[in-house]
């Protein structure tokens, strides 16, 4: 495996399956009493957050300490701006704790790609600014594949902010890793720019009109799942829709809109990253439905962290990294 | 990323890959059949009947044992015994040493495994760190009444305190030798042949 | 006297002559036979050309020493073959003051090796909001008659409008940083396309500059004033520029050597070298520039050298500062891309790269040519040799260098301000080891 992972695109076919069927143990012992099994003992993966997210620094520290890493937790939040210190001081920093790993949020895109190439521990992206989110994108999948199987030719729906989601970025690139099919729904002003050339370069259908794509009357035909994201506050004001009201006639999945899907598929699945604007993107009935697979995403995001620190770091033998030779520490090694 | 092989590492004593051709065989398709419906009978002997008995496979080859074991022990009882596959990757103390393996599920049968007789099953016990890592795994998924361990093969060079209580085969080996297991429902024969080391 | 014979160079490429240079004059040309005493620099097989004018640079002294002064940025000059560089306003203090302008070309002065010209701020503090004082600065000893907010972009049409009529009587210049605020804000740090949707990195759209760049050729036509586009960056730039032209409106524009050469696709890695005010644009973009700068409508090549220090650099991509040097590599950039790209001949590198950046700039003893009687500023380029660029060996003291690792075909070997060397390729900068004196080198002849 590599070794690391910055954006869902490190990962061929045959990785994201070995991650997904490896989570899938990881599942079962999240069943246990037990929970806790002593595979990456000695490591130590410091969750380096900065910006806030309590469920995915929670869902990565969980992994660790399960699998019996030691695991801790840095808030750097602040420190990224052009006054304080620079990120790549920021990262050696840590790095020369001899670490084995960083789990990196940052609300800078590309930060993650940026640290891996000047530290020697491992660097997982846990979402960066509005680049990739690919754990995100790994528990999608195996959510996905726990209810649908096969990912191969089934049609997934991506709707909402896609010029701000790290979630649409790195999904798109799993889902067709897996074969699967998959149309983005963006009001014009939440499309990516360039969205023409580069969804025709790696296979995906973009529409403005999402009726017609949840009818199955859109290339890809009939939808198997649907993936909704959160529109953030701060996009309400700018200037991006004119109003909430409106978003929501034009792009939410509202109750009828669910009901339609719903009596062409009874197994049609409804994904959300969390956390939900109940009544804005989402209706509660649709949040709350049969259909709805809002809380097997959170459960599967534990495992599929374990699987992904499993692989990352299980393997590797190399001792840990010596601290950034100083001529003290040099002198005495010799 | 490696694709895993889940017998390819250098501690294991099987080998998917292909089999040299100086290799020759110690157990025929008959030896090993033969091999297994005795073991059958000694734990039916050991344990006074299959009351409480669960038989437990170690992947990969481990497993078609097993079941194997469980089909023979259901014919001379006339009732079936639970079987199930205990995968130990995360326990394995030689993960540093080797391309990391996909962790597979366990499969645990309905009944659970505590207050039963477990019987571990696998198809060569060499330095017994499998085992260890195997007792590791099922301390944590319940507490056995008793633990016992099978294997079609023992070919010596114990690095732990681990000891099998039903062998099909007691075969003296060298450490430059490897051993080669082959089962139906993997390879599509049965055989166990040794290669390496000088001849004898 | 000072005397310095330059033997057999291709004035501005074209046929081999002598220059005999006393006192910072060019006194003869043709065949000069080496007065004794008088220095001699063999210039067999280079081109000679006028020297070279850079119309925007950033120093950074007052205020960032740590990333550049005023010293190594006319150390870095003079290897790039400029004798005279105009200084942007956005240092700390800004110079929006005469006094801060005259602090600026005193320094220059010093330092001796190009001549450093202040460009004054549009507005006080670059803020945008009240002019500064364009008056005084253009009396002062500095003589300033660029300004320019650069960095910012002075939106406010009335402000505009306003510096626009206040500079005519002195005939001052307004080099427009174009960037609609409200189209790309401060957090714009990608071309609006395919790349910037991928990497998730806030856009820079063309319109940003566009919209601008109508509105000040527009507002120029209104007043009758001279407005300069600064570091033009867009196909559609170009062809509001040609149009505003074609209509004999007084506008003149600049383009840089990395939008000349350098494209958004090299952002992919999230590298903060690549991170520029306006950004790289695609490939069409880059054509488009070429083009312009070929049949005249961009009138000048200028370097936008913007060192900046590595742990402003060292950040994430959007939070890095703006900025890549530039002055050392620029006459190579344009060497190997519009040269030897068939775009340009040597004479029209002196006309893009010297002549109408001096007259832009209002320099009249700079870009005048190499004719007798002219200032001895002159620019000696082999135009063949390859230089695979090193971002250490850098004069200056900054090394956020995108053009590292890459051949270009095309160097300055010497530069020459106000008859003496300042830059000698084969010797290192200021050192004349190389030169033989008249009556040794005559010997050898």
């Amino acid at each position: 495996m590599t070794k690391h992972l910055i954006s869902s695109a490190d990962l061929g076919r045959a990785e994201v399956e070995d991650i997904l069927e490896t989570a899938s143990s990881m599942h079962d012992l999240q069943r246990r009493e037990v929970k806790k099994v002593p595979t990456l003992r000695g490591r130590t993966v410091i969750n380096f957050f900065f910006e806030d997210s309590t469920r995915t620094r929670s869902s990565f520290e969980i992994a660790g300490k399960w699998m019996s890493a030691d695991t801790i937790n840095l808030s750097a939040k602040g420190s990224s701006t052009s006054k304080g210190e620079s990120l790549r001081d920021t990262a050696m920093t840590v790095d020369a704790m001899a670490v084995d790993a960083l789990v990196i949020r940052h609300n800078a895109s590309g930060a993650c790609q940026q640290v891996a190439q000047w530290v020697r521990c491992s660097v997982i992206n846990a979402g960066d600014g509005t680049h990739e989110h690919p754990t995100q994108a790994l528990l999608d999948a195996y959510t996905l594949r726990t209810r649908l199987g096969d990912l191969d030719g089934k049609h997934v729906v991506i709707v909402g902010d896609l010029t701000h989601s790290r979630v649409f970025r790195s999904n798109v690139i799993t889902l067709k890793t897996l074969g699967a099919r998959v149309t983005v729904v963006a009001p014009p002003t939440l499309m990516p720019s360039g969205i023409g050339a580069w969804s025709q370069a790696d296979g995906f259908a973009t529409s403005w009109d999402l009726d017609p794509v949840l009818d199955g009357e859109s290339e890809h035909g009939p939808v198997d799942a649907v993936m909704m994201l959160r529109v953030q506050r701060e996009r309400m004001s700018g200037g991006f829709f004119p109003t909430p009201r409106e978003y929501t006639v034009g792009y939410g999945l509202t109750r009828d809109r669910l009901d339609r899907l719903v009596a062409r598929n009874d197994d049609v699945l409804v994904l959300h990253p969390g956390p939900m604007n109940r009544g804005l993107e989402i209706a509660p009935e649709a949040a709350d439905s049969p259909q709805s697979v809002v809380l097997d995403q959170v459960s599967a995001g534990v495992a599929v962290r374990m699987a992904v620190l499993y692989h990352l770091l299980a393997g590797d033998d190399t001792p840990a990294p010596t601290p950034a030779a100083s001529p003290v520490t040099d002198g005495a090694a010799r | 990323m490696t694709c895993p092989d889940l017998s390819a590492s250098a501690q294991s004593s099987t080998d998917r890959s292909s089999i040299p051709d100086d290799a020759r065989d110690v157990m025929t398709e008959g030896d090993v059949s033969r091999a297994l419906r005795r073991i059958g009978h000694e734990i039916l002997e050991r344990n006074k009947g299959s009351e409480g008995l669960v038989l437990l496979g170690i992947p990969s080859r481990g497993v078609p044992l097993a079941r194997r074991l469980a089909a023979g022990i259901e014919q001379v009882e006339g009732h079936p015994v639970p079987v199930g596959e205990l995968d130990i990757t995360l326990h394995r103390d030689d993960l540093r040493r080797n391309p990391v393996r996909t962790a597979h599920r366990s499969r645990i049968p309905d009944g659970g495994i505590d207050d039963k007789v477990v019987v571990l099953v696998d198809d060569v016990l060499y330095s017994g760190r499998t085992i260890r890592a195997a007792l590791d795994a099922l301390s944590e998924l319940g507490r056995p009444r008793a633990v016992r361990l099978a294997v079609l093969v023992d070919r010596g060079h114990r690095e732990l305190p681990i000891r099998a209580d039903h062998v099909g085969k007691n075969l003296p080996t060298s450490r430059e030798e490897r051993v080669h297991v082959r089962v139906a429902e993997v390879d599509g024969l049965d055989v166990v042949r040794i290669s390496g080391g000088e001849a004898r | 006297m000072n005397r310095l014979v330059i033997r057999g160079a291709r004035l501005l490429g074209g046929d081999a002559a002598d220059l005999l240079v006393e006192d910072g004059v060019i006194t003869e040309a043709g065949s000069v036979s080496a007065p004794s005493g008088a220095e001699v620099l063999d210039a067999d097989g280079l081109v000679a050309l006028p020297g070279l004018v850079d119309l925007h640079v950033h120093l950074r002294e007052p205020g960032r020493e740590d990333a550049e002064t005023i010293a190594t940025g006319s150390a870095a000059a003079a290897a790039g073959g400029f004798t005279a560089v105009f200084a942007m306003a956005n240092t700390n203090p800004v110079t929006d003051t005469a006094e801060a302008a005259e602090r600026v070309f005193d320094l220059g002065r010093a330092c001796g090796l190009v001549e450093v010209v202040p460009v004054g701020a549009v507005t006080k503090g670059l803020e945008g909001g009240e002019l500064a004082e364009l008056g005084l600065m253009a009396r002062s000893r500095a003589k300033v008659r660029v300004f320019s907010d650069d960095g910012h972009c002075v939106h406010d049409a009335r402000i505009m409008r306003r510096a626009l009529e206040y500079i005519k009587p002195f005939g001052g210049v307004i080099s427009q940083h174009a960037q609609d605020p409200r189209l790309a804000g401060r957090e714009a740090c990608c071309h609006e396309g395919e790349v910037s949707g991928r990497l998730g990195l806030p856009g820079w759209p063309g319109i940003a500059e566009e919209s601008v760049v109508a509105r000040d050729v527009m507002l120029a036509r209104h007043t009758g004033s001279r407005v300069h586009v600064a570091h033009v960056s867009t196909a559609g730039t170009v062809e509001v520029i040609r149009w505003a032209k074609a209509q004999g409106i007084d506008v003149t524009a600049e383009v840089t050597p990395h939008h000349l050469a350098l494209t958004t696709d090299l952002l992919l890695g999230y590298d903060p070298v690549y991170k520029v005010n306006p950004p790289l644009r695609p490939r069409e973009d880059v054509e488009a520039l070429r083009a312009g700068l070929a049949d005249g409508t961009i009138d000048a090549v200028a370097t936008d050298h913007a060192p900046h220090a590595r742990h402003d650099k060292e950040h994430a991509f959007v939070d890095a500062a703006f900025g890549m040097l530039g002055l050392e590599t620029a006459l190579s950039v344009v060497s190997d891309v519009m040269v030897h790209g068939g775009l340009l001949d040597w004479a029209d590198v002196a006309r893009v790269m010297s002549t109408t950046p001096a007259r832009i700039g209002g320099l009249a003893h700079q870009g005048r040519g190499l004719a007798v009687g002219s200032p001895a500023h002159i620019t000696l380029v082999d135009p063949d040799r390859e230089v695979t660029v090193d971002a250490a060996a850098s004069r200056s003291r900054s090394r956020n260098n995108p053009w590292h690792g890459r051949t270009l075909r095309g160097a300055v070997e010497a530069t020459v301000f106000a008859g003496r060397l300042s830059h000698d390729a084969r010797n290192g900068a200021g050192n004349r080891r190389e030169l033989t004196n008249a009556t040794t080198s005559g010997a050898d002849l």
